[in-house]
């Protein structure tokens, strides 16, 4: 490891530079705070990779132009905040639908509507799941800090590449423009999926072909193969269908080649478990501060850990009900009013009492206040 | 005309997605034939096409044409068919949409695309109404018409699709009509011929919906009404303004040749000493066996 690897940056540079060594090659964006230092930096990187960089009209044109080219072959991005990730989820729905690998980074502001553009806030986590219309399954990661926006930003290319569904990123207004030191890997220590392409000919391909693992093949434009897709539900041939076998089938396939794969997909961290009566769930920027708040509490002899998801969508359900098993208490530490918290009360039943810590007035979380409530349950 | 089932029969998706949804006697089947036509006219090849279509009557073509096709949400056509000509700019990318679909929610993209000037064609088929919703007033209804939601008559006025496109700063803008159909057939190969934004309006006829709602007869006698008032802008200068009151242009009105989109980013590419995806693109050996 060469000392020119360390870098100090920022989180919103780091996912740029990410998605770069993940081999982007079209971004198309909107300026909105607190995300536009991405784009700023695309802007000026791609073009020299002879890659792509547009400024679209909006950001349902944005994300629509990424559709485009991931349809096309081309690896594709893009970033935005809150009022823009609500005007992409019609077609981050298209996306979901018809299995376009892209990533959408989304830097967390306050809201809701334009809200606090300039200041912190967890609020889109449950948007990420349920934005769109319909049933889908979204894989959403979120990172906690600076050197996790670049593997991230890494990670997400690699499994919408690899399940052929959009990913999306969370970050927030902190870790957007938090410095930090940073190691950015060589090239050959960066471990890339590429979509899988076809190897039938042209006239025997289906672009939504029914496989055992229900990730069908992607042809690209432009290698001979010829074929549709439209947002309508569709057949294996990528035509509308309305028969009722159809609809069922393609829904199934859209939901197991995630549920199936939750264990490949979900990715979570955790500190001190092995003896924890109480457990500090946290993700995101909201993640190192809880961090510090169980350190000090352990330093104080309170049994407590910290369970940390990384991937929030599919949520790490086994390692958290593992993580819960010698508990009594879990908390959620979360910059909203309280939304992953009933994902964890789903899952820790009526076996473990499950209280929030929820800071919701544009300021991160202090450790303090996960202390306080660890030591008001003791 | 030539027999239009074994020229475009090439094009089409024939053995498997026919019957078309379209009502008899619609206008969007003389489109898509002029279009075919047209493309065959210039030879091209299949593979090279991408189509890129909108929702409502119009977006369904590209169920019909075997091509890449992209059949997205509605309005996004064209940001869509934007994303694709970036990723493959050697590639013919024709976007197809209704007015509603391309003026109303899709208008933001259009004049963007005009503004842009990139190498995109836009087959805009305007019969004045929401068709497959049930015949909605839409951006182009004149003031006055019937709609199933302007049930007293329009309130509002009509957008000039022309005067837009050349405002944004489209290269190419033609009108025509689906009686016209050999002429429309030659505008769309100019457009397609075009470098830039080219947009080829096609007056279009829904007599189910918007010519049951305005008394304006069948599909034929509605066809009829476009040979009657149309007035083509060669000999429209020769006419007085009494004579055109009431008629509309069609031809080719706009063709200008502003540096395109693409082209312009590959100059950049260049200058800043990247390989650009055009040269990457260059026809490998194994591309063309996949094709044979």
């Amino acid at each position: 490891m060469s000392k020119n690897n360390i870098r100090l940056m920022q989180g919103n540079e780091a996912c740029a530079s990410g998605a770069l060594a993940a081999g982007v090659s079209f971004f198309g964006g909107y300026p909105i705070t607190p995300s536009t230092e991405i784009a700023e930096l695309l802007a000026r990187e791609l073009p020299k990779n002879g890659g792509h960089f547009i400024q679209m009209e909006d950001e349902i044109a944005s994300i629509a132009a990424v559709i485009g080219a991931s349809v096309a072959g081309a690896k594709s991005m893009t970033a935005t905040s809150g009022p823009g990730f609500s005007l992409m989820q019609e077609n981050l729905g298209y996306a979901y639908m018809t299995e376009v690998p892209c990533v959408v980074v989304n830097v967390q502001r306050g809201g809701p509507s334009t809200g606090l553009p300039t200041k912190v806030s967890q609020s889109d986590t449950m948007q990420a799941k349920w934005g769109t219309h319909g049933d889908y399954f979204p894989i959403v990661l979120s990172a906690s800090s600076v050197q996790e926006c670049f593997d991230m930003s890494v990670r997400a290319f690699n499994l919408s590449e690899k399940y052929h569904s959009p990913v999306i990123l969370l970050l927030d207004e902190v870790l957007g423009h938090m410095r930090e030191k940073i190691r950015i890997p060589e090239k050959d220590e960066v471990q890339l999926i590429e979509r899988c392409k076809p190897t039938v000919p042209p006239e025997w391909f289906q672009p939504f072909e029914l496989t055992p693992t229900h990730i069908s093949p992607m042809a690209g434009y432009g290698n001979g193969y010829r074929f549709h897709y439209t947002g309508l539900t569709h057949d294996p041939f990528g035509f509308p269908t309305g028969k009722p076998s159809e609809i069922r089938e393609k829904l199934d396939k859209l939901m197991l080649k995630i549920t199936q794969n939750v264990d490949d997909i979900c990715t979570h961290k955790e500190e001190f478990l092995e003896d924890s009566h109480i457990v500090v769930i946290a993700y995101g920027i909201t993640a190192r501060v809880a961090q510090q708040a169980v350190r000090i509490a352990r330093h104080r002899r309170f049994k407590v850990g910290l369970f940390q998801p990384e991937t929030i969508w599919p949520f790490p359900e086994k390692a958290l009900k593992r993580a819960l098993e010698h508990a009594d208490l879990a908390i959620v530490a979360e910059l909203n009013q309280g939304q992953l918290i009933h994902e964890v009360s789903r899952i820790a039943r009526s076996k473990v009492k499950v209280q929030g810590v929820f800071r919701y007035d544009g300021e991160i979380m202090t450790p303090t206040e996960i202390v306080n409530k660890i030591r008001e349950a003791n | 005309m030539a027999v239009p089932s074994t020229i475009i029969y090439q094009y089409l998706r024939s053995k498997k997605k026919f019957p078309h949804v379209w009502c008899p006697g619609c206008g969007i089947g003389i489109t898509m034939g002029a279009l075919l036509r047209a493309l065959a006219d210039l030879e091209v090849d299949k593979n090279d096409v991408a189509m890129v279509a909108g929702i409502g009557c119009t977006g369904r073509m590209s169920v019909y044409c075997d091509f890449h096709t992209l059949h997205t949400t509605h309005g996004r056509a064209l940001a869509f068919a934007t994303g694709v000509k970036l990723a493959k700019p050697n590639m013919r990318v024709i976007a197809v949409s209704g007015d509603g679909d391309a003026l109303a929610i899709g208008g933001n993209h259009f004049i963007h695309a005009a503004r842009r000037n990139i190498d995109i064609t836009l087959i805009l088929v305007n019969n004045k109404t929401y068709g497959m919703t049930g015949g909605q007033y839409s951006p182009t209804t004149p003031s006055g018409k019937f709609g199933s939601t302007a049930p007293y008559g329009n309130v509002e006025y009509p957008f000039d699709v022309f005067e837009l496109a050349k405002g944004a700063g489209a290269n190419y803008f033609a009108r025509g009509t689906v009686y016209h159909a050999t002429l429309l057939q030659v505008l769309m190969k100019k457009a397609l011929e075009k470098k830039g934004f080219s947009v080829v309006e096609v007056i279009s006829n829904c007599h189910t919906l918007y010519g049951r709602l305005n008394r304006e007869g069948s599909a034929v006698k509605m066809i009829e009404w476009m040979n009657e008032n149309a007035v083509n802008v060669k000999v429209a200068s020769k006419k007085t303004p009494e004579e055109l009151e009431g008629k509309f242009l069609i031809g080719e009105m706009l063709n200008i040749d502003r540096p395109e989109y693409c082209e312009r980013y590959e100059q950049l590419i260049e200058r800043l000493g990247g390989k650009s995806k055009a040269q990457n693109e260059a026809r490998s050996p194994q591309h063309e066996a996949v094709e044979q």
